[in-house]
This record gives structure tokens, sequence and C-alpha cells, in this order.
């Protein structure tokens, strides 16, 4: 039996080869010596293992010994991204890159224009969800201790002061390699290393008790199965709700997790390595997966009732006597725990000094603060102050909160809060729409609903009473935070990961539809969707010379004199110079830059700039930048311009629609007028006469006769009328049937002329021209005959010629029949050549029997028969033009 | 004192029968159906009425009119306007412009002769 002090000594021989280790690799690496193995993908697949805490090395077990299958959803999540999402981790490490990402923070505050409050909430939620994630690791390694401790009488151990020294050597390891420099690119390639050989180590741990396991205390696989299969863990069931939830926690933590994040962006050294990591690490995680279940299986059927399962990992060969193997799962469990910690207060530690501590003490030491070489004294010291202080929180958490819980319930807590983050992500990689304020909103959303559904419920006792879980908020009862909105029945971690994940996207997506990003925001979206497209390098200027009466002159362009002789002269002040003009430092430059950017953007502030400090020639991604600005811009005011024309056009076009209504309303009125008028004038003589007629006497008999038959010619007059009245109702609503025949136009016209000359005491001779007309013709032949008998009639009425004549000619032209009528009186004055065809029109009225819609009538015929008829000017007396399309006629 | 009438109006029929009325009366009734040089030709005729269409060719009956009470000798010539068209807009309007009596064709004989009596007892007591 190994005793604790064997134990203690094997520990501190492990850590000091992990510093060993790390000391080499940051030796080669400043030197230089970065070929070969550190270079490799291998370092970086096995680095991005910390993902697997003591949580998944001993805590597997027990989640497998307690739920069954379901710990596989642990690694299905990450594998799911790393298999699925490759092209998504690709380009968040380009932009981790190209922006000089430090954290997530940062890389949140990046992509959303720079934002410190988004830095300051990331910040927080992430040392709020990852310090429970520590004091499990702690918890983890005190517990093994323990287990050791319990088979060895002679040293009592004392739990508290066993986390507290290994707190305490986690932080001082985590300090002398995480902040042992300020490396531009915030690479530690020290602690990569060791906790790629960590990673190791706890694989070959965990496989080495998996075999025992399965060769050892079973008979091989099958047997191994048969004895699964008889275990409770063979009975468990799949929850369908809860597996896609923690398959989507494991994912998200996977890619949101501060220190997944430092390992998988900051560490990464080659884009490339991705490729590998891709299918290595899957494997990884499937080779650490392959024994839980054997291992949980065999441990509830050997091991006593009641033991803790979270350790049987290392129990079982304890309980064999097998202390070597027992050692080696101990070292293991170590390795999984102090990789998570180091790495994890190692980010931590990067979010709180550069976004709480360094602005705090920034602003606290007023304007002289930015003489640069005691800055980085400052940023290393609160670097490993905050490292100190994770680690402070964490074991105070351990300390004082319910050590019984769980790991795995803590761990999928943890997993949820940083959940969080992923829609400000991924929205912020592939939406360039995202901004700021919704972002925040998300956040915000998001972190409230964790606490309030989960992490207060969990942590219990007196932080949340026992009223608001079981009557929800102030005692309404829909705020119940394991039931939010009355929704009952699920379980507790969909429900939470349910409300906070949809309300918190949902904030995100509606805050960023309803606001308007600031320029920066615009340009920092552009660069990170478009990445592949235009990796800009990291920006900033060098110290190079630059002619500050050259920037003075541009600035007053920008600027306005007075803001700008104003600006320039507080710079000046603050570099101490006795003139007016700062020198072109960096600091003073990059000042300016901003300055600029509120006038004309970011992108063109930063082109001018450059283009006068000469410290980086304009690039291409710079005019592209201030191009797709000014594009911007263009295309708003189009888009105004084009909004202005249109309702020019609207209005207009509701102007004309107005009019024509009016017109129409006008005409209806004039067309009702002229009905009446034309019934109530024979009308009135009929009712004069027949009043007159009713009287007895006074008449001769000849008087009598003539007023009957005055009364019989209005009545026919009226009748008449109303049969032409409705005669082009029913044309003009296009309601009208064509009987389509076919006939010879000569007798159409015979027929025309003989009905027209019926009945008439009026002379009225028709020349014709026989040979002419000998056609067939397909048309309405009744129609067309009216149309004739019309104009004929017209002609016998209107022509004012001694001896009236009129000739009917016969033509085709351009595929047109043509049927004149020519007559030899005075014609049609110019004027109402445009007026005869509409209805009402008369041009001699005393010498008109109808109403003067004969021609309206002639007109509407000819345009259902496909022509028309038309008054033909030029001639000596009245002349219209009848035309057919030649198709309506046949050679006989 | 023979009663003398102008007619304005444009339709024989119509003529026919006032002038059958107004001559058994003991009106000596003058026809004239155009509109364009009406006021001419009742100024040179000084009637007791005028009888007037509103519809008439070449110059409506209300232009007619209210060149009738532009003259000086003339305001005061009773005028009864006949019209077939069925708008109250036209009676405003011939009220307005100083009509002595407004009447809707078709008309009853017996109204249009009480008109016609009315209109001339008024004038001659005023």
């Amino acid at each position: 039996m190994a005793s604790l002090n064997v134990l203690v000594v094997i520990c501190m021989a492990y850590v000091a080869l992990l510093f060993l280790v790390a000391f080499v690799a940051d030796r080669n690496a400043s030197r230089g010596h970065r070929a070969g193995w550190l270079r490799s993908p291998l370092v970086y697949t096995l680095s991005l293992s910390i993902y697997c805490t003591a949580w998944t090395f001993y805590g597997a077990v027990g989640y497998a010994a307690r739920s069954g299958l379901e710990f596989i959803t642990i690694y299905l999540g990450p594998t799911l991204v790393m298999i699925g999402w490759w092209w998504g981790l690709r380009k968040l490490v380009r932009i981790g890159r190209s922006q000089r990402v430090t954290s997530i923070a940062d890389l949140i505050s990046a992509r959303y224009g720079k934002s410190n409050t988004l830095a300051i909430c990331v910040t927080i939620l992430a040392v709020i969800g990852v310090t429970p994630y520590i004091a499990l690791q702690l918890q983890s390694i005190t517990l093994s201790f323990s287990t050791f401790a319990e088979a060895d009488p002679a040293r009592q151990l004392n739990e508290t002061t066993t986390v507290f020294w290994v707190a305490a050597g986690l932080a001082v390891f985590a300090i002398l390699f995480g902040t042992r420099n300020l490396n531009a690119n915030e690479r530690h390639h020290g602690v990569v290393t060791a906790v790629a050989v960590e990673a190791v180590v706890k694989l070959l741990a965990l496989l080495a008790v998996g075999i025992f396991v399965v060769w050892g205390l079973s008979d091989g696989v099958s047997e191994t199965m048969a004895r699964i299969d008889a275990s409770p863990i063979g009975q468990w069931r799949v929850q369908g709700d809860r597996w896609v939830t923690i398959t989507f926690l494991a994912a998200a933590a996977f890619v949101c997790l501060p220190r997944m994040f430092q390992v998988m962006v900051v560490e990464n050294e080659d884009e490339r390595h991705l490729r590998t990591a891709a299918w290595a690490f899957p494997l990884y995680l499937l080779l650490m997966s392959l024994f839980v279940v054997p291992i949980a299986a065999i441990g509830l059927e050997l091991m006593p009732a009641g033991s803790n399962p979270d350790l049987f990992v290392l129990t079982l060969p304890l309980s064999q006597g097998r202390d070597g193997l027992a050692v080696l799962a101990f070292l293991g469990g170590f390795s999984s725990a102090t990789s998570m910690v180091i790495v994890a207060a190692m980010a931590l530690s990067t979010m709180v000094s550069n976004h709480i501590v360094m602005p705090i003490w920034l602003r606290l030491q007023g304007e002289g603060a930015s003489v640069s070489g005691d800055v980085r004294n400052v940023v290393l010291l609160s670097r490993r102050l905050s490292i100190a202080a994770i680690m402070a929180l964490g074991y105070f958490y351990f300390r004082f909160s319910g050590q019984g819980a769980a790991l795995a319930s803590i761990g999928l807590i943890s997993f949820a809060g940083i959940a969080q983050i992923l829609p400000a992500l991924v929205g912020g990689l592939f939406w360039r729409g995202a901004t700021r304020s919704g972002a925040l909103a998300g956040l915000t959303v998001g972190f409230v609903l964790w606490v309030f559904t989960m992490l207060l419920p969990a942590l219990g006792g007196g932080l949340l009473p026992t009223s608001v879980l079981s009557d929800g908020l102030f005692g309404l009862s829909w705020l119940r935070p394991q039931a939010l909105f009355g929704i009952e029945g699920l379980d507790p971690i969909v429900h939470a990961v349910m409300w906070s994940m949809t309300l918190n996207t949902a904030a995100f997506c509606f805050v960023s539809l309803a606001t308007f990003p600031s320029p920066m925001e615009r340009l920092q979206g552009a660069q990170f969707v478009n990445v592949f497209e235009h990796s800009v390098g990291p920006r900033g200027w060098t110290g190079q010379v630059a002619q500050s009466e050259d920037l003075m002159v541009m600035s007053q362009r920008i600027l306005g004199a007075d803001e700008a002789q104003a600006f320039f002269q507080k710079e000046a002040l603050r570099q101490g110079a006795h003139n007016d003009f700062p020198e072109p430092t960096p600091a003073f430059l990059e000042r300016l830059e901003r300055e600029l950017s509120g006038s004309v953007g970011t992108a063109a502030a930063h082109a001018m700039v450059g283009q006068i400090a000469g410290g980086s020639s304009v690039s291409v991604e710079d005019l592209l930048a201030v191009a797709d600005e000014t594009a911007q811009i263009l295309e708003y005011s189009s888009q105004l311009e084009t909004q202005s024309v249109e309702l020019a056009r609207t209005a207009r076009k509701l102007r004309e629609t107005n009019e024509k209504l009016t017109l129409i309303s006008q005409q209806k009125d004039d067309f009702l007028s002229q009905v009446s008028h034309e019934l109530r004038t024979p009308m009135t003589s009929i009712r004069a006469f027949s009043e007159i007629l009713r009287e007895a006497g006074g008449r001769s008999e000849a008087d009598n006769i003539r007023y009957a038959s005055i009364i019989h010619d209005e009545a026919l007059r009226l009748t008449r009328l109303l049969n032409d009245l409705l005669d082009l109702s029913v044309l003009e609503s296009g309601q009208v049937s064509l009987n389509m025949t076919v006939g010879s136009l000569a007798e159409v016209l015979d027929h025309a002329v003989s009905t027209a000359l019926a009945g008439s005491e009026q002379p009225l001779t028709v020349v014709r021209h026989g040979p002419s007309e000998t056609l067939r013709i397909s048309s309405d032949l009744d129609r067309l005959a009216q149309v004739f008998i019309n104009l004929i009639a017209n002609a016998q009425k209107y022509c004012d010629a001694d001896s009236p004549e009129i000739r009917v000619e016969v033509s085709t032209k351009r595929g047109r029949l043509r049927i004149d009528f020519v007559d030899n009186g005075s014609g049609i004055p110019t004027a109402s050549q445009q007026l005869i065809f509409e209805k009402f029109s008369r041009v001699n009225p005393e010498k008109a029997g109808g109403a003067g819609l004969g021609l309206a009538i002639c007109r509407e015929i000819m345009q259902r028969l496909g022509g028309d008829v038309r008054y033909l000017p030029g001639h000596p007396g009245g002349a219209f033009r009848v035309s057919l399309p030649l198709s309506s006629e046949m050679a006989v | 004192m023979g009663r003398h009438v102008v007619l304005v109006e444009d339709e024989p029929n119509i003529i026919e029968a006032i002038r059958f009325l107004l001559t058994r009366e003991g009106w000596t009734v003058e026809a004239h159906s155009d509109g364009s040089d009406a006021v001419e030709v009742i100024k040179a005729a000084n009637p007791d009425l005028v009888i007037l269409d509103l519809m008439l060719p070449g110059k409506s009956g209300m232009e007619i009119l209210k060149d009738l009470r532009d003259e000086e000798c003339l305001r005061n010539l009773p005028v009864l306007m006949l019209t077939a068209r069925g708008q109250a807009r036209d009676r405003e309007m011939a009220e307005k412009a100083g009509v002595s009596r407004f009447m809707t064709k078709p008309f009853s004989n017996t109204e249009v002769l009480a008109a016609v009596r009315d209109l001339h007892a008024q004038a001659n007591q005023g």
C-alpha cells in the first residue's frame, strides 16, 4: 500500500517533470528552436485535450454509473464540432490571429467595435461560470488524496490544508509559465507542451485501468459485455431531450470555454494544425471514453454499496491491491485537473487583467500613464494577481459550497453558463448585421436566465429561498426557476438551456436588427465575417517620422481649424512639448486616427493618417475598406433618392388618377344631361300636342292630322333614340356578340343603299364602281351594313348640294380594305371633324333627325370588327373612310 | 295693345306648339332658333316677354339671359326659361342670373299659359 507520503513525493516528482518540460519548451521557443516536435500538430491536438478535465477522467465513470450512456454526450459535442464545424473553427483561428486576439472576451469585444463593456460582461460571465469548475478540479484532487489517506492510518489528512497547497502550487505554476513575459501573440509554448505531456499521461492511465478491468477483473471483452448488460447501466433509457441538450452544451462549451479558446485559437501555431486535430482529437476522445462503461459496470458490481462511483477509477485498482496502477490512475486524474486549472487560470487572468484591472488602473493613473516601460510591469503584475485571485476564488468556492454535489452537475452548470457566449460569437463570425447592443442584450438576457434557472437552484442554501423555487419569484408562479412561464415537467437542465439560449439568441437578433452599428463595428464586422477575403494584419503605427505640419493641415480640413488646433495643443501638452506640434509618436497617431474616424470613418482615417505618416503604406485592404464605407453611404443616399423619386411618381399617378376620375365623373354627368335632354325634347312636343288635341273644337281637321303626325314622328324619334342608346351601351360594354358570316361586299352595299334611301323624298344619287366591289368578305355583315346605312343616311340628311350625290369607292392598301363615302356637299368644318364621332354631337342641329349617336355607334361597331371609320379631310364635301383588315376579304 | 313674345327655341315642333298656344291667347310670337344673335334679335323686337330654351346652338340660354340682364333697358324684361336638362344646378344658376320663371320640359300647356299670364300681369303692374 502506497503511503500518503510516497504519493506526495510522486506528485512532487511529476510536477517537477512538468516544470522541466515547460522550461525546456519555453527556452527552445525563445531561442527560435521551434522546429520539430514543438511545431507538430500532435502537440496542438493533445493540448486540446484540456477539454478532458478531472470531471471527464473521474466523473465520466460516475456519470455512467448514475445515468448510463448519457456521459457520451460530453464527448459527442466536441466531436461534432471538430468534424462538422471544422471550417467555422478555421475562421475563428484566422480571425484570432489576424486581430491578435488574446482571449474570448477580447474577440467578442473586437468584433463589436472594440467595446470594453462587452469584454467586461464576457469576463464576468466566464469567471462566474468557470470558478465552480476550478473548485471541482480542486475537489477531485482532494478526493483522490483522501482515498489514499483512508488506507493509510499513519497519517491523518487535513482536506482543507491539502486543497490550499494544491491551489497554491497550481497558481505558482500558472504564474511562472503563464506570465513569464508579455509575448505579443500571447503564446505559451512551455505550458502547451506540459499540457500535451499531461494529456498523454491521463490517456495512458485511463487505458491502463480500463485494460486491467476488462482483462484483469473480468475475463475479456465478451464477459465484460455480459456483466455490463447485467448491471444497472444496461437498463438506463436514453432521454432524447437531455441528449440533445447536453450534446449542444458540450459543443458550445468546447468553442466558448476560455481555456479551450486559449489552446485552440490563442496558442495555435499554424492554421493547418486544425486539419489534423479535426480527426485526431475525436480519436483521442474515443479512446478516453472507451473503458468508461466497463469500469463503471464492474465498479458497481465489485465495490461495496454506497462507495462513490466518481472514484471507481482509483478505488477499483486500490481494492484489488494494484497500488502501482492506482498511482498511475491518480497521476492521470492529477494531470487532468492541473492542466485544466493552469490553462483556465491563465486564460481568465488575461481577461480579468486586460479588461477589468488595466482599464481601472489606467483611469486611476490619469493622463501620464502611457509611458511604456512602466506598463509592461504593471500588466504582468496584474496578470499574476489575477491568477492568484482566480485560484483563491476557486479555493473559497470549494470550501464554502456544498462539497457533496456530483461532479457532473457542476460541470454542466458551468457549460451552460459559458454557452451564453455562443450567439454573440457565432453571430459575430457570420452576420455583419450583428451589433454591440445586440450582443450585450443577448449576453445579459442569457446570463440572468442562467443564474436564475440553473446556478441559484443548484447552489441552493441561503442564496435562493426555497419559497422562490416552489412558488416563483415575488410569488409569481410563472417565475418559478425550474418552470418558467408555466412550462413544467421538463428536465431542469433542458429547461434552463432552452430558455436561456432561446431568449439569448432572440434578444441578440432582435436588438441587432433594431440598432445601427457604429462605423467601427461595421469595419470590424466586415473584417470578421470576410476574414478569408482580406486578412488584414494587425494594425498600429510604427514610430516612423511623419510631418506634424502635414498632419495638422489634413486634420484642419476634416475637423475644422479650431478643433484641430485644440487637439494638437492638447497632444503636445501631453507629450510635454513646448510648441504647438506634438511629436508623431505611435500613440499620438493612433489618437489622431481615432479623432478623425469620428468624422470620416475608421477606414478612411486609417488610410489618411497612413499616407502622411508613411508608417504603413495604404494597403489594398485599407482602400477596400474605405470603398466599402463609401459604398454604404452611397447606397444609403441612393436609397433615399429612389424613395423620393418613387414618392413623386406615386403622387403624380394619384394626381393623374384623380384627374381621370374627375373627367370620367364629368363625362358621366354630361352624358346623363344629354340623354335627359334628348328624351325630354320629343316628349315635350308629344305632351304639348296631345294636350292641344285633348281640348275640344277650334281646330281644322288638317290641323288635327298634322298634330297627330307630329306626335307620331316624335314617338318614333324617342324609340330610335332608345334603340341607339341600347345599341351603344351594348357595344361599349363589349358584350356584343358578332355574327361573322361570309358574303359579297357588293350585296352588303346594295342592301345598305336601298335601306338608307327607302321612304325618303330627298333625292340622293349613289355612284358606285361595280368591278371593285366584287369581293367576298368575312365579317358581321349586318353590323357592317348598319355602318354603311348610317353614312349614306348622313349624306342624305346633311349634303347641301343642289343635286346631292355620294360616291362609294372601294380599294385595298397596306393589307386593309377601304370603303370611302364621299359626297358633293360643303363637308364638315375642320373644327367639328374631331367631334363628330362623340356622342350627342351634331354639326347642324336644325337638320338633325337623330340624337347624334349614329357616328358614335359606327365607331364602336368598326372597333369590334377590327377596323375603323374616320373622317377624310381634304375633300370638298363630306368624306368618310371605313377600313377593315384584309384578312376579312377574299377574292371571288 | 298687342302682346309680343320672342321665343328662342331650336326644336321646330316645340315652336309650333307654343306658337299655337300663345297665338290663341292674343300674343304675336316671333320665333328664333339660333343662340348666337338672339340678344340682338330681342333688343330689336323689344318684346313683352321672352321664352328662352337653355340648350341652343351658338350660344346657351344661360349666357343670353346674363347678357339681357346686363342691358339697362332689358333688366326688367320677363324671361321664362325652359330646359330639357334635368339638373337642379341649372335652376340655381338661372335664378342667380335673374330669370323670372324657370320650367322643366316636358311642360303642361296650362302651366305655361299661367306662367305667361302671371309674368305679363306682374310686368304691367310694376
